[in-house]
């Protein structure tokens, strides 16, 4: 569905709504205990900033399933800003704070969290960022969107969506945690092109 | 943020924002592994024409801990002895490609002229200069007192500020770039500000600093401030008779045991006391208040590594090209953008 333009020449398109998210992070909980064969061990780090809230939304489904796991204990949020390579190329970032949860990443099976899986360059950092926390078992990475364009080797486990993009589109993702729209939290992917 | 220079003209935005990045380098500082790549194959010159100690330290370990390299250029045993302008010696660091400038120097305004000189490209960081300004002092200063504040109030430092609180800096503020620093910065941050100290010690023109001045330091003391900062008395600026003898300015002046347990009976439970160091033990503060639970002397050298990288992340890191680098402060405005994702 195509939206009015709020600005002139840019057209948004809903691509998931929140019961869409919703749905795909439900199958990436279970593709997770899955893959690790129950909760044993598990760490799930968000990557700041809507990396976190996801992480935190995984953490509960698979509390509801495993009722052994508490979220808040295995939920993390690991900021990658002083890995990037791109420092020197963009504004001034500041750095969030990474929280670790209280057991530690040493043998663990992190999970790392992003919303949007694009040039890999993030998680490139976010693993540098990892060597210096400790020396997880395994590391994982889930993602709620990965849009291609890949410039590193670097392949997500757990996809909540593929979307085929051109790299003139932007992908957006609102997660209610975090984005008021018009006074109120909403939950949605959408891509903007500025055609 | 090019250059850090005073703390005069740093807005209350900038300073928040470098007090919030100092807080997760303050992180970064309980890890097993207390380094950050993200100034890797960047140069920090240390260039120190006074003596210090803690500062060159605090710097080194900051730019290191940041993966810079460090070039140490202590002005005994260098050209300058030999009577090399600052000039020239900026052009043999512009020659070297050094990324940032830390220096200290006896003239005030000397980190001024170096940035405004042209002569090198460097950032500049003032790490005091004669009796002008002492900005990442101040900084850590407000870092120590901004997490003392927070920590009362049950808030998280990070994000908070100064407002409501009551610091009074007492001593030799003549002299001391560390008083000036701070009087503008815990300002900017919504602190008041009280300074006390001998007639023959305060400046002129003090009556238009945004302070309240007294002459007495038990009258000062009843204000009730939620801070004491004690200056040191700077004996090696001294070229007059300031006052009659260090006995007697220690009994006015000196945060002695008495006033030590006058806070105590003045129920002041959370009052703290900061020394910028080196302290005068004895003199301007006694060993039993220095060594007191009540003191943050520690805590401030403890600070000063991490307010340092912070400032030598913001100075260094970012697009050297883009003049409007603190405006967009909004991380989202930079995650969205789809090539950084």
């Amino acid at each position: 569905m195509t939206m009015p333009a709020s600005e002139s020449g840019i057209t948004k398109r809903v691509v998931l709504a929140a019961a869409d998210i919703d749905r795909a992070l439900t199958r990436i909980a279970h593709e997770i205990l899955e893959a690790n064969k129950g909760s044993r061990d598990l760490v799930l780090l968000g990557i700041p900033r809507r990396g976190f809230p996801l992480a935190q939304r995984l953490a509960q489904k698979i509390a509801s399933v495993d009722s052994s796991v508490d979220p808040d204990l295995i939920t993390g949020q690991l900021d990658v800003t002083m890995y990037r390579d791109d420092l020197r190329r963009n504004p001034t970032r500041s750095p969030l704070a990474t929280q670790l949860p209280p057991s530690g990443i040493d043998d663990k099976v992190v999970v790392l969290v992003d919303d949007v899986l694009y040039s890999g360059r993030t998680i490139r950092a976010a693993l540098d960022a990892l060597a210096d926390l400790g020396r997880p078992r395994a590391v994982r990475l889930a993602v709620l969107v990965d849009r291609g364009h890949r410039e590193l080797p670097i392949r997500a486990d757990h996809v909540g969506k593929n979307l085929p993009t051109s790299s003139r589109e932007r992908v957006r993702v609102h997660l209610a945690e975090i984005d008021l729209i018009g006074g109120s939290a909403v939950n949605e992917v959408v891509i903007e092109d500025r055609a | 943020m090019k250059h850090l220079l005073s703390t005069q003209d740093l807005s209350a935005r900038n300073a928040l924002r470098l007090l919030d990045v100092a807080e997760e380098m303050a992180a970064v500082g309980e890890r097993e592994i207390k380094k950050l790549p993200a100034l890797r194959g960047r140069t920090v010159v240390n260039l120190f024409y006074e003596d210090s100690t803690r500062t060159r330290i605090s710097f080194e370990a900051a730019a290191k801990r940041l993966s810079a390299d460090v070039i140490n250029f202590a002005v005994k045993g260098s050209s300058v002895s030999k009577g090399e302008s600052l000039k020239d010696t900026a052009q043999t660091l512009e020659a070297m490609s050094a990324d940032a400038v830390v220096i200290r120097h006896p003239a005030s305004g000397a980190p001024a002229r170096l940035a405004a000189s042209g002569w090198i490209d460097a950032a500049v960081v003032n790490a005091g200069d004669g009796t002008h300004e002492h900005p990442t002092q101040a900084l850590l200063d407000a870092f120590t007192l901004r997490r003392h504040w927070a920590g009362l109030g049950g808030m998280p430092s990070a994000g908070s500020t100064l407002a409501g609180m009551k610091v009074l800096i007492v001593g030799d503020v003549l002299h001391s770039r560390v008083a000036r620093s701070n009087v503008w910065l815990l300002t900017t941050l919504g602190a008041e500000v009280l300074l006390a100290g001998p007639p023959t010690l305060l400046p002129v023109g003090i009556a238009s600093w945004p302070c309240t001045v007294f002459y007495d330091l038990d009258d000062a003391l009843a204000q009730r401030p939620d801070a004491v900062m004690m200056l040191r008395l700077q004996a090696e600026r001294m070229n007059a008779a300031f006052f009659p003898s260090t006995r007697e300015y220690s009994r006015r002046w000196g945060f002695d045991d008495g006033r030590l347990a006058l806070l105590d009976t003045m129920g002041l439970d959370d009052t703290v006391i900061m020394h910028p160091g080196p302290m005068n033990r004895g003199l301007e503060i006694s060993s039993a208040a220095a060594d007191s639970p009540r003191s943050t002397v520690l805590a401030q050298v403890r600070n000063g590594v991490s307010v340092r990288m912070a400032a030598l992340y913001l100075l260094l890191s970012g697009d050297p090209h883009d003049e409007h680098d603190d405006e967009t402060d909004d991380p989202t405005a930079l995650i969205l953008e789809g090539r950084t994702l």
